[in-house]
């Protein structure tokens, strides 16, 4: 049976506010069912507010073997992290 | 019936209340127990999930009004006592959920035609005069809207599938069509809770059901089945061959060793 089903990849907002963030996948027919698996399989504990799902395969991935180049040039540069910067107490999920 | 006006405004009694609120304790009970029964035999890990969230959501509903029967009755007893120390005849709930589990069309079938009913119920219940009841409706209701979701979804999706999976939803609804009748026919009980302001009208919930399921069957392209006249009871007590099965398994551990916890 779930040969017929695609890979579906699943998005949890935590609470209203925050981001999106991925948890998991799973298999379904379409995509109220890839919503409501979801629902099921990622949300019985109160783990979410918001759930999006998006098929595997209309992901664009990025290629392992381009790591060096796509990523590597960043390593030295640490001027580009907000280091500096006081972060107000009441400020959260920063 | 020979009821003078003054009887039909009268207070509902507690054995009144006890049965009708016994009614849709059981039918949840029955209904969650059915699906339980399926936890690890679902044709995905993702319809276990699904399938086990809905039964243990019925469970909830059945010791919420199960507890609440037991307050009503005022015999000291409480939900394991109503849920695992009765036996068949002494069950209300209505005949359709205590039939098998079949293959998954028949699973789906007979959720999808409960699912309709427990929503239009609670939806209506949720403004009944009987506070306690209405409390407990109100949480029921949000949980029966996603069963219904669920159902009607796979319902629409096996009647607009393949050739066989067509033919299976088919044949499952004209197994269970026989049983909507009972969920539909307001007997005494019914219409006494409807003129207390405990239940909804009975006719209401015919007309909501009736519309919500043919919308879901025309989507699927399935015909309305023909209309089968019922023959069951089991808001009476008088049940089909299947449920006695069903509290044999159910029952069969607190009555060997009363009072046992794990």
């Amino acid at each position: 049976m779930t040969e017929d089903w695609v890979l579906y990849e699943v998005f949890i907002r935590s609470r209203s506010g925050l981001e999106h963030k991925h948890v998991g996948s799973l298999h379904a027919a379409d995509a109220r069912m890839a919503l409501e698996h979801a629902r099921d399989t990622y949300t019985r504990r109160q783990e979410g507010v918001s759930i999006w799902v998006v098929r595997s395969s209309d992901i664009v991935a990025s290629d392992p073997q381009e790591a060096e180049a796509l990523f590597d040039p960043a390593r030295d540069k640490v001027y580009r992290h907000p280091t500096f910067y006081a972060i107000p107490e009441d400020v959260k999920n920063l | 019936m020979s009821a003078t006006a003054d009887d039909l405004t009268a207070q509902a009694g507690p054995q009144e209340r006890f049965e009708y609120v016994l009614r849709l304790a059981d039918t949840s009970l029955i209904a969650g127990q059915r699906l339980a029964a399926l936890l690890g035999h679902a044709p995905a890990l993702e319809e276990d999930l699904a399938l086990g969230n809905i039964a243990l959501d019925l469970i909830g509903q059945a010791r919420l009004l199960l507890a609440l029967a037991g307050r009503i009755e005022a015999r000291g007893r409480d939900e394991d006592a109503l849920a695992f120390l009765r036996d068949a005849q002494e069950f209300r709930n209505v005949s359709l959920v205590e039939q098998p589990n079949g293959d998954f069309a028949q699973t789906i079938v007979r959720q999808c035609l409960l699912d309709a009913w427990q929503l239009e119920m609670y939806e209506s219940l949720a403004g009944s005069r009987d506070l306690q009841l209405a409390d407990i409706a109100q949480k029921a209701v949000k949980e029966c809207r996603y069963h219904w979701r669920f159902s009607a979804g796979w319902l629409v999706r096996l009647g607009d599938g393949t050739d066989e999976s067509r033919a299976r939803v088919r044949s499952a609804l004209d197994t269970l069509w026989r049983f909507t009748d009972e969920l539909l026919t307001p007997d005494v009980l019914d219409a006494r809770m409807a003129v207390c302001g405990i239940g909804p009208a009975p006719v209401l919930i015919r007309e909501r059901w009736q519309t919500r399921v043919r919308a879901t069957l025309a989507e699927g392209g399935l015909e309305w089945p023909r209309h089968q006249h019922y023959r069951w009871h089991g808001k009476r007590g008088e049940h089909t061959e299947h449920l006695g099965h069903l509290l044999a398994e159910m029952q069969a551990l607190p009555r060997a060793y009363p009072g046992v916890t794990w």
